[in-house]
């Protein structure tokens, strides 16, 4: 392990999960306020409507995929019998329509963003953080699936990066196994400890807020103004 | 049935003269503020008109509200639970800021900065969106008193179906105001609507509230009300809305918009209704039929088995005095002569109107008849016009509602003015009305006098249960160095004070006035 090795591939990732769990928690006792999806839905709607909806969908799609990937160890998918090549055609042919979606959405939604005056008036620094890594973690993402695994010979991560990202899971980091991927992979696999780092204080902590509750809630809810909220 | 109360509010649309002043006030308290330019909790609309926003009445566009489904359930008009989730990255049905207006100021320092010229400086309008320039093509009542109505006013969603009978001519126009808060409903769909859980209905007093912290911004509560009463702050990324100005309800105080209403046209009180009976009331089949349905859920005060049902249901005891005070009840549900804004939509409202019998004394004058109110009485009911727009405004389209309300206001004048005049209780007009002459008198007392006292009958809040809380610690948060003292003197506010505030007068039993600090004149800069 070399000392470049050890703190990309083990000290970055557990100060970012560190940061990461310290800032929800500080940002949500602290900045309840703050906590919302920041929507300029009310200032520009056209563009949204596919920017929006492509790169949600989408990126939904791709952390599905990731969580699959990377997760999900390669004896358990050959255990019930998925062949690496069944397996690779798959994620490859899924991999590239979500990445495309993504990366078309989140075009239309950079676009909107400096095109329209308004949208960008609305813009805070900290967005800036996060689309320019979000920008490079999906280019690199794409140039995965697309460049190495669909038009390429492909490059089965499984083995590498999948084991190297479990290990910190587990405290067993090796970082060796992911410093023998490919380069994008590397870059690919080190960028979103910096997106996860700056996730709790920026507008990325409405992904936590995702409404599950509303499905089979009572319509109309009410309070009692010194007590327990009540049906 | 379960009693709970709801602070209600009437309007009489016949003496609003249209100022504005409870829109200035309110924004004033309310929404001055960075990403709340464009919002308005109270607005005041000319009718026919487009409204704010533009056409927010035509629900087949905006899907506000709630509706029937095939088989006669309730359901949001814009979709169920699943529908919203798989639409919460982009809402179908939001509005954007130029349904409303582009907010905008002007940039004054022109005025004082610019450089010796020939020409007087002009302050331009500037956006409050971006800060740039820019040409204002709509804003807040821009087709204020009809401006632009030959326009405008044929798109209004209320003419739907009566541009036959609605000739928008100068020598046939007509109009009226509508000024228009939050609905405070007693099946709010904007509840409904909201997937945070974020807003809820106040148990106590009926008033619909968002929760700041709950809210994430999801926006489906602005589509979901049918009034496009709730508004998103671009700034905060949050709903916000009118909210009844609960600080000044719960110290029994009128909201700001009734305060200042020159017209004196507000009323608010008490109602007390069975929620048990909300939803089935929301369901009735025949949306002619929805004012019938909604006073059928509202109970009567007075009612010895509904006062004893109230305070098992916690209401307490002076409240239950201040509903059968209520001026709200008895306009609404004793003489019928407020009606509730689009019954329609299903949320059973609470904000309900006098309908204004003006226009259509202008419509007679303009018939040849004399606006002599004995024969305004017979007259109202061959008029088509615009008791038919009235009622696709206040009755679901009936217009034999207001043509009921508006025949009790005509009798009452009739009545009013052979008393005034010959000092004689005419039998005959009084039999018109369908109302003992002492009732006339009473509405006439509320609609025409309309004393402070008896516009705004507003019980305060119990609060003794946090009164409490914060004095759990047993010590006094003010009397640190330098503070104001002990916590013992400190009178809390009371309703005293604003009657003296208002008129200097009425300081009530056990009541203290709580003193101004005094400023003490300092040095000015020439000393």
């Amino acid at each position: 392990m070399t000392l470049q090795e050890a703190l990309l591939f083990v000290a970055l990732p557990y100060a970012s999960i560190t940061l990461f769990i310290a800032g929800h928690v500080w940002r949500y006792r602290h900045d309840k306020f703050g906590w919302t999806s920041r929507s300029s839905q009310l200032l520009e709607r056209r563009w949204l409507a596919w920017g929006s909806n492509l790169f949600h969908y989408g990126a939904l799609a791709a952390i599905g995929g990731h969580v699959v990937g990377l997760l999900i160890p390669e004896q358990l998918t050959r255990a019930v019998g998925i062949s690496e090549g069944a397996y690779h055609l798959f994620a490859a042919a899924a991999g590239t329509v979500a990445g495309l979606a993504c990366v078309a959405g989140f075009l239309i939604l950079i676009g909107r963003r400096a095109y329209f005056p308004r949208v960008r008036h609305t813009t805070s620094w900290t967005d800036v953080v996060v689309y320019a890594v979000l920008a490079a973690i999906i280019a690199l993402g794409l140039i995965e699936t697309i460049g190495f695994n669909t038009l390429g010979a492909g490059y089965n991560y499984r083995p590498t990066v999948g084991v190297w990202f479990r290990g910190l899971l587990w405290l067993h980091p090796e970082p060796q196994l992911i410093a023998s991927a490919p380069l994008v992979y590397q870059l690919h696999a080190t960028l979103p400890w910096i997106l996860y780092a700056v996730w709790p204080f920026s507008r990325l902590v409405h992904a936590w807020s995702l409404p599950w509750q509303y499905l089979g809630r009572p319509y109309i809810l009410y309070r009692r103004r010194y007590g327990l909220a009540r049906r | 049935m379960k009693v709970r109360a709801q602070v209600g509010m009437v309007m009489n649309l016949d003496k609003c003269i249209g100022c504005h002043t409870c829109s200035v006030t309110c924004k004033q308290v309310w929404t001055n503020r960075k990403g709340t330019e464009y919002v308005w909790f109270n607005n005041v609309e000319t009718k026919p008109g487009l409204g704010y926003p533009r056409r927010w009445e035509d629900n087949q566009h905006w899907q506000g509200g709630w509706k029937l489904d095939r088989r006669g359930r309730l359901r949001l008009r814009a979709g169920g639970q699943l529908r919203k989730l798989l639409t919460i990255f982009w809402n179908p049905d939001l509005p954007v800021i130029d349904d409303y207006y582009e907010p905008w100021t002007y940039d004054y320092h022109t005025l004082i900065d610019a450089p010796l010229s020939d020409r007087d400086p002009v302050a331009r309008p500037q956006s409050q969106l971006t800060g740039k320039r820019m040409d204002v093509r709509w804003g807040p009542n821009w087709d204020d008193m009809l401006a632009g109505a030959p326009e405008t006013a044929p798109h209004d969603p209320d003419l739907a179906g009566l541009q036959e009978q609605v000739r928008l001519t100068y020598e046939r126009t007509f109009m009226f105001y509508l000024p228009r808060i939050c609905e405070h409903c007693l099946n709010p769909s904007c509840v409904a609507s909201c997937p945070s859980g974020a807003m809820y209905k106040r148990e106590e007093d009926g008033i619909v509230l968002v929760d700041q912290d709950k809210c994430r911004g999801w926006r489906f509560c602005v589509s979901g009300c049918p009034y496009k009463k709730v508004y998103f702050n671009h700034h905060t990324g949050k709903a916000e809305k009118c909210t009844l100005c609960y600080p000044r309800i719960e110290l029994g105080l009128p909201t700001v918009c009734s305060e200042t209403c020159v017209g004196r046209i507000r009323y608010l009180g008490l109602v007390l209704y069975d929620a048990d009976r909300v939803q089935e009331a929301a369901s009735e089949p025949d949306e002619k039929r929805l004012l019938e349905a909604q006073l059928r859920v509202f109970l009567d005060p007075a009612d010895p088995r509904v006062q004893e049902q109230a305070r098992r249901d916690g209401i307490p005891d002076d409240w239950i005095d201040y509903a059968q005070r209520s001026p709200v009840y008895a306009l609404a549900h004793r003489w019928r002569v407020a009606l509730p804004l689009h019954p329609e939509y299903r949320t059973l409202p609470m904000v309900w109107y006098v309908p204004p019998l003006s226009p259509v004394v202008n419509a007679l004058e303009q018939d040849g008849y004399e606006a002599d109110p004995d024969q305004l009485f017979p007259a109202i009911d061959s008029m088509r016009i615009p008791t038919a727009y009235l009622a696709n405004i206040l009755a679901a389209g009936d217009s034999e509602t207001i043509r009921q309300a508006l025949g009790r206001l005509a009798g009452m004048r009739s009545y009013m003015r052979k008393l005034e005049v010959l000092g004689v209780r005419d039998q005959q007009a009084a039999a018109a009305t369908a109302l003992e002459p002492t009732e006339i008198e009473a509405m006439y007392r509320l609609l025409a006098v309309a004393k402070y006292e008896d516009r705004y009958v507003v019980p305060q809040a119990h609060s003794e249960q946090a009164q409490r809380l914060s004095e759990l610690p047993g010590s006094c948060g003010l009397d640190f160095e330098g503070g104001p003292g002990s916590c013992g003197a400190l009178p809390r506010p009371t309703q005293a004070v604003n009657e003296s505030f208002m008129l200097g007068r009425r300081v009530g039993a056990g009541h203290r006035l709580v003193p101004l600090p005094m400023l003490k004149p300092g040095p000015g800069p020439g000393h």
